[in-house]
């Protein structure tokens, strides 16, 4: 049974079309990518399959059923701004948010501490919201996430703002717990990161799919068929090289299609040159998304 | 545990806990017992002691004033001379006297002169020399007890008739509209810091986004009843602390004023009145406060549009003194009717004459069925437009909006 199933979704506002034919699943235990420009449809998607709004049309299914109660019990959603009780203190509104997933007080407490202690903010649970940075305030929201063990987790751009060592730590939470088979959407613009955590992509743009796969996949999609070398010396003219693009520390070399990267290294070591560095070029997932999206993002 | 009662809970402790709702319910019974106290005190200090004698000099050139009497603790003495009563003032003998001119018969004006300086004669003395002088010009021609009567201040006693001809077990004075008054004015604040409190929350729920959090966790139905329970409670609290203190707090006070509690008679049906208006006016007022908070940027736009209807919830206390003045005009009825200002106008018109079963059975319905249709309105609002911010859609939108919905 697919964790989330998403089908032919259609969602529009007044006059413009947010979401178009969307189709997608994510199984238990993995971690799908949810990537795209700014007004591509991400956050409605989410929307929809949180059911804060109706679709148009289509259909979503969450563990095989519509969306109910009992659904949002299993449910942890971070979004993107991070808004908390700033009068409660921590310890309080993890255990208030954890309550309104189901969870009785003891359980609630005894699961915080946990997670307190694991993310350094124990000592934190009784200072007020408002007495804390906004790294911190982002931490004890993350725990609201997960505090009732949720069986899907939905998080749009949960590591924006945080410092290298908590983006660290959370990458590393996120990861434990899809290996404890937990269902995770991330959406994020972070390719790093998408690159480094997630199983599967799925790119949107203009509310339509535009890449949808392992990462994998996608990559080898858009390999290209070219070497990046680093030699002492001149390479000379190699057949089967159609082209040679000089960058600063590298030569790329655009193979012929019949050309094999293997061959190349050999003709490159006829020529009696030290080879510093040979590599097949593997694009990068910001690469794909700059080349789909069409914009140059800085 | 219930989702909506977690929310009543978190919403309700949340209000009582706040210092400006902390205030409020307590400011009413501090400020009444302050006031009690400063009057108190000014009493005092500016009074004669209790057992001390005034004695009032006067200069009779009339002829016809000659006694020298005492009441209670003022005692009049017979001077034949101003210039001997203001030797006996500056030497502190007398307290103050009078100066009964020759042509007093015919012009009415006594002359008064005294140390102290005073906006106006206090009314003690007004009436104990107006007691003097009436007493002097009546002695002799009219019977003792006739002159009592005369000097004694009018004792009404009113009843009034029903539509049925029969004299009514209630008697109508002052003392029956200030109860209905004060809580008609606590009963509007009360409305009005609920309203915009609900607001207030829901705008910063939407602001900071927190409000995805909660629909994710629970549905609007479960987190509209939680908050209007919850503020509708501690409304209810506030209310009952303010009721609670004011007798106690009037019991506190002097004798007089304990006297007088003891004359106000409340209308049968006042307290459940009472109860229903304020339960109907806070719900009415919260379903307008969600869909003014669903459609609003930010909470503070969301406060300045509920002063709309809040303000005109005011409107019965604004003309409350025209009310008195003429009880029966139509316009009361427009405004016991009319939803908002339901509340407020038929509480304060208990105190002043009776309201037809009719007119209070029609106020209730149309208030029921504002509610209901509001409430319908507002969350269809409340579900299309919380999740947006940023910015206030327009009328035509809404309409679109709910059109489709």
């Amino acid at each position: 049974m697919k964790a989330v199933e998403v089908n032919h979704l259609y969602k529009s506002y007044t006059g413009k079309r947010a979401v178009e034919d969307l189709s997608f699943s994510v199984d238990p235990g993995e971690i799908l990518g949810l990537i795209g420009p700014n007004g591509a449809g991400k956050s409605s998607t989410i929307k929809i399959i949180l059911d804060f709004m109706k679709p148009d049309s289509g259909e979503v299914k969450i563990f095989g059923q519509q969306m109910d109660e009992a659904c949002k019990n299993q449910i942890g959603y971070l979004p993107e701004e991070k808004g908390l009780y700033k009068k409660l203190t921590a310890i309080d509104l993890i255990l208030y948010f954890a309550s309104l997933k189901g969870m009785d007080k003891s359980s609630a407490k005894e699961k915080a501490d946990v997670l307190l202690r694991r993310t350094g903010m124990f000592e934190s649970r009784k200072k007020k919201i408002k007495e804390m940075s906004k790294g911190m305030g982002q931490v004890i929201q993350f725990i609201v996430t997960i505090i009732h063990d949720p069986k899907l987790i939905i998080m749009d751009e949960p590591f924006s703002g945080m410092d290298p060592v908590n983006t660290e730590l959370m990458k590393n939470i996120v990861s434990d717990l899809r290996d404890n088979g937990k269902t995770i959407i991330l959406s994020t613009h972070q390719m790093n990161q998408v690159e480094e955590i997630c199983d599967r992509v799925l790119m949107v743009n203009d509310g339509s799919e535009v890449l949808y796969g392992s990462i994998e996949e996608v990559k080898a999609r858009f390999r290209q068929h070219s070497v990046q070398v680093n030699v002492e010396g001149e390479i000379g003219d190699l057949p089967g090289v159609i082209e040679k693009k000089l960058n600063k520390d590298f030569v790329e070399l655009v193979l012929a299609s019949d050309t094999r990267p293997q061959i190349i290294l050999d003709r490159i070591r006829e020529q009696g040159i030290d080879i510093n560095r040979f590599e097949v070029k593997t694009p990068s997932l910001n690469e794909i998304f700059l080349k789909l999206a069409g914009a140059d993002h800085e | 545990m219930n989702k909506t009662y977690l929310i009543f809970k978190h919403e309700f402790l949340l209000a009582i806990r706040r210092p400006g709702f902390i205030i409020l319910s307590l400011i009413v019974p501090v400020m009444a017992l302050l006031g009690i106290g400063i009057i108190k005190l000014v009493s005092s200090l500016s009074d004669a002691p209790a057992n001390e004698i005034t004695v009032i000099g006067y200069v009779d050139e009339v002829g016809i004033f000659d006694s020298q009497t005492t009441e209670g603790f003022d005692r009049l003495v017979p001077f034949s001379s101003m210039e001997g009563a203001g030797e006996a003032l500056a030497r502190q003998e007398i307290s103050e006297f009078i100066i009964i001119p020759s042509d007093y018969t015919s012009s009415g004006v006594v002359k008064r002169y005294t140390l102290q300086k005073e906006p106006q004669t206090p009314p003690a003395t007004e009436v104990y020399i107006k007691s003097f002088l009436t007493a002097s010009l009546l002695k002799e021609r009219v019977p003792a007890h006739i002159v009592s009567l005369i000097l004694s201040p009018i004792n009404l006693e009113v009843s009034r008739i029903t539509e049925q001809g029969e004299i009514a077990i209630e008697k109508r004075n002052v003392g029956n509209i200030i109860i209905p008054a004060l809580f008609s004015l606590l009963l509007s604040l009360a409305l009005m810091f609920g309203a915009t409190s609900l607001i207030s929350g829901l705008g910063e729920e939407k602001e900071s986004r927190l409000i995805e959090v909660l629909f994710s966790s629970v549905s609007i139905r479960q987190l509209l009843l939680g908050k209007i329970l919850a503020l509708g409670i501690a409304g209810l609290l506030q209310v009952l602390v303010w009721l609670i203190s004011a007798p106690l707090i009037l019991n506190l006070a002097s004798s007089s004023f304990g006297g007088f509690m003891s004359s106000i008679q409340l209308p049968a049906n006042f307290l459940i009145l009472g109860v229903v208006y304020f339960v109907l006016g806070y719900l009415l007022f919260a379903v307008l406060s969600i869909g003014i908070g669903a459609i609003s940027p930010s909470a503070r736009e969301g406060s300045q549009l509920s002063m709309f209807y809040v303000m005109l919830g005011f409107v019965p206390l604004w003309f409350s003194s025209l009310l008195m003045a003429f009880p029966n005009s139509s316009i009361w009825v427009f405004l016991s009717i009319f939803p908002i200002t339901a509340p407020v106008q038929t509480m304060l018109r208990l105190g002043v004459s009776d309201i037809p079963a009719w007119q209070i059975l029609t106020s209730i319905g149309v208030l029921v069925i504002s509610i209901v249709g509001g409430l319908f309105l507002s969350i269809k609002v409340f579900r299309m437009h919380m999740l947006m911010h940023g910015k206030r859609p327009g009328i035509a939108e809404i309409r679109l909006n709910l059109k489709n919905a």
